[in-house]
């Protein structure tokens, strides 16, 4: 399975704001009902989007100056809460390519990891820094740069990036879907299996 | 210097460290819900695999599961084409299915147990971050994506950083009328929502030793609210006692052979963490949350906070959003304040013990003509064990509606919903905005007993005075 060598993702960003940002904000559990991914994207922060009678509230992601971000800047413990891979599915079905945060919740880490979305931590104050261009400037192109391992906003603006090593060499390597090298090993899975006293191969 | 459980239960599970520094883990048990799993087998057909080990993954639906009406179809047509699915993928890959009819239908963190399919010393995964449950067991028991399913099926592996170990200390000896739910709310409230990410929990301390199996599960299950992928509690004479007889559990030279090795498997005494807390049980009061949190939370006697108590900036915003979502206010006391909506289930506190324990207390109160109070059975086994004790008479009795098994107003998949802002006093897990099936609906996290005097009062109510807790 070749996948893509993910070493940088550029464009433009919007700032959600908001701490702890839960995974059922991100994709309320009545779209869970579903069998596919197809079609989350619309779903995306659904509720705190739109009024109960269906009007709009005013959230960054329906802003005309943010159309057609690719790069979602949030704060911290993004993604907490529910293991549901709808919420990482319903940013990427929505055109998002990656994340920067201050920090985000594990599971949905690995989740968002295993789709090739680049997830990145910034320092608060640096964070604050990109969320206040972002939304001063929106056509302000910023670059997600793995390699060099910083975050870019324009031609000005820079900041250092922390995410896992091993996390961030899978991008860069096209291994961020696990699949292929789990497969390689399945003679040494049955014989740790064998070795298991609960487990007989 | 000696070992953890998690480290010892991680190393005998390690097929290999794969190039990127993950560790290649075997999953020794996989559990299948139908809201996070049929799209796994749709990728492993898109890949043309097969399941690799059929009989080490178990299935059964809670998530979307109507508690008044099972009859099928579903009215839900989309809960029914879930179910539907999970159901023919089962089939269709080997994979035992615990259906509706089976008689052992129910959460999936609560027929695991039951079974006996959950152990010591042994890997668990399943699509559903409350999988932590199982560690009460001295299981490794963590939520997965969807795409990690996948993987499981295909190869019963995952590849995953290795987690640090925090120890957990809980000295002394709970009050009466507190219970594993205040331990997990105070935990989290004092550790924070996010203070455990990178770190498998375990619990520990004569609190922690005093609390049966359920209770156990309680604690563990809601780790992930704090951040901490995994919980557990080293096994015990109380953890093996639970297991003997259950339809999953080893027998005869099996069970011995088994017993030898969950006991090798337990912390050593100078096993090295990388972080110890220590919480005294007498600190710990009836707690609730006031919050879009469940590190939102405060002693049932204490007052909501105020904004300026926040420490800095990002928490202020925070106590704001919270109070404006809640429509609370700050500098009051959390007690009194009236609630619509009582409900006691979930994979958090749905077991035969949470409703024995209500059903002592409730037998004889009437719930406030103002609020809905519903319960919930965790499972088909629960269910029938509760009503076979006369439980369910007790709380249809005091005005609670018994409904039939499922995951129902914890995350309200089901038709099982808040209304408009109606406030829950709820024995769930997350009190996050919009949670109950309402955008605008309110929820405040608590104990079963703490949720049974909430209903009778109407507001929320100290549990001690309101049923003469003394033990």
């Amino acid at each position: 399975m070749a996948l893509a060598k993910i070493e940088r993702v550029v464009g433009r960003g919007v700032h959600v704001a908001g701490e702890d940002i839960d995974t059922d904000r991100i994709i309320p559990a009545r779209f869970l009902k579903c069998v596919t991914f197809d079609g989350l994207g619309e779903h995306l922060f659904k509720d705190v989007r739109f009024r109960e009678d269906g009007s709009k509230t005013g959230h960054p992601l329906d802003d005309p100056r943010f159309a057609g971000a690719s790069i979602l800047v949030v704060d911290r413990n993004f993604g907490c809460g529910s293991s549901r891979e709808h919420a990482p599915q319903s940013i990427a079905k929505r055109g998002f390519k990656a994340i920067v945060a201050e920090s985000f919740a594990e599971i949905f880490f690995g989740n968002s990891i295993a789709l090739g979305i680049p997830c990145v931590s910034l320092a608060r104050a640096d964070l604050d820094q990109l969320a206040k261009r972002v939304e001063s400037r929106p056509d302000t192109v910023l670059t997600v740069d793995l390699v060099e391992g910083v975050v870019r906003a324009g031609d000005d603006l820079g900041w250092p990036l922390g995410i896992k090593p091993g996390a961030s060499e899978a991008l860069q390597k096209g291994l961020w879907d696990p699949i292929g090298q789990l497969l390689e090993a399945k003679d040494q899975i049955r014989s740790v299996a064998a070795s298991l006293p609960y487990m007989r191969a | 210097m000696g070992k953890s459980l998690f480290d010892k239960v991680w190393d005998v599970h390690t097929v290999r460290t794969l190039p990127g520094g993950e560790t290649q883990l075997i999953v020794g048990l996989h559990l299948i819900h139908e809201v996070t799993s049929p799209q796994a087998f749709g990728m492993l057909r898109d890949l043309g695999l097969r399941v690799m080990m059929p009989e080490r993954t178990f299935a059964t639906v809670d998530h979307i599961i109507p508690t008044d009406n099972r009859k099928r179809p579903f009215q839900d047509n989309l809960a029914e084409g879930m179910v539907k699915a999970l159901k023919d993928a089962c089939q269709e890959f080997g994979i035992t299915f615990f259906d509706v009819d089976s008689g052992r239908q129910g959460i999936v963190h609560i027929i695991g147990p039951e079974l006996g399919l959950t152990q010591p010393g042994i890997t668990v995964a399943c699509g559903d971050s409350h999988t932590s449950t199982h560690g009460a067991f001295g299981a490794i028991a963590m939520g997965i994506g969807t795409t990690q399913v996948r993987d499981v099926l295909a190869t019963q592996c995952l590849a995953l950083a290795r987690l640090k170990v925090r120890r957990i200390e809980v000295s002394g000896k709970l009050g009466p009328g507190v219970y594993a739910k205040d331990i997990i709310l105070h935990v989290i409230r004092r550790l924070g929502v996010f203070g455990g990410t990178g770190y498998a929990y375990e619990y520990a301390g004569p609190a922690i030793e005093a609390l049966s199996m359920e209770e156990r599960m309680t604690l563990c299950n809601m780790s992930i609210e704090g951040g901490a992928r995994v919980g557990y509690v080293n096994p015990d004479e109380k953890t093996f006692e639970y297991m003997k007889g259950r339809p999953y559990a080893p027998q005869g030279d099996a069970w011995t052979k088994a017993l030898a090795y969950w006991k090798s498997i337990a912390s050593d005494a100078d096993a090295r963490y990388d972080d110890v807390v220590r919480i005294d049980a007498a600190e710990i009061a009836p707690t609730v949350t006031w919050g879009i949190n469940p590190g939102q939370a405060i002693s049932v006697k204490e007052r909501i906070p105020t904004v300026d108590q926040a420490p800095n900036a990002a928490e202020r915003s925070l106590v704001e959003e919270a109070l404006s979502y809640m429509q609370l206010s700050g500098g009051h006391p959390i007690e009194g304040t009236p609630i619509n909506v009582a409900f006691i289930g979930s994979c958090t506190n749905g077991r035969l013990s949470d409703f024995r324990e209500v059903a002592r207390y409730l037998k004889g109160s009437k719930v406030s003509s103002s609020v809905r109070a519903l319960a919930v059975p965790g499972s088909m086994d629960v269910a029938k064990a509760a009503e076979a004790e006369g439980i369910d008479q007790i709380f249809r009795d005091a005005g609670f509606e018994w409904r039939e098994p499922g995951c129902s107003m914890c995350l309200a998949m089901n038709p099982d919903k808040l209304i408009g802002n109606e406030l829950c006093a709820s024995s769930s897990n997350r009190n996050f905005k919009g949670r109950q099936g309402s955008p605008t609906g309110r929820t405040i996290l608590m104990s079963p007993v703490m949720v049974a005097a909430a209903a009778v009062r109407g507001a929320v109510a100290d549990a001690r005075e309101v049923f003469s807790i003394r033990r």
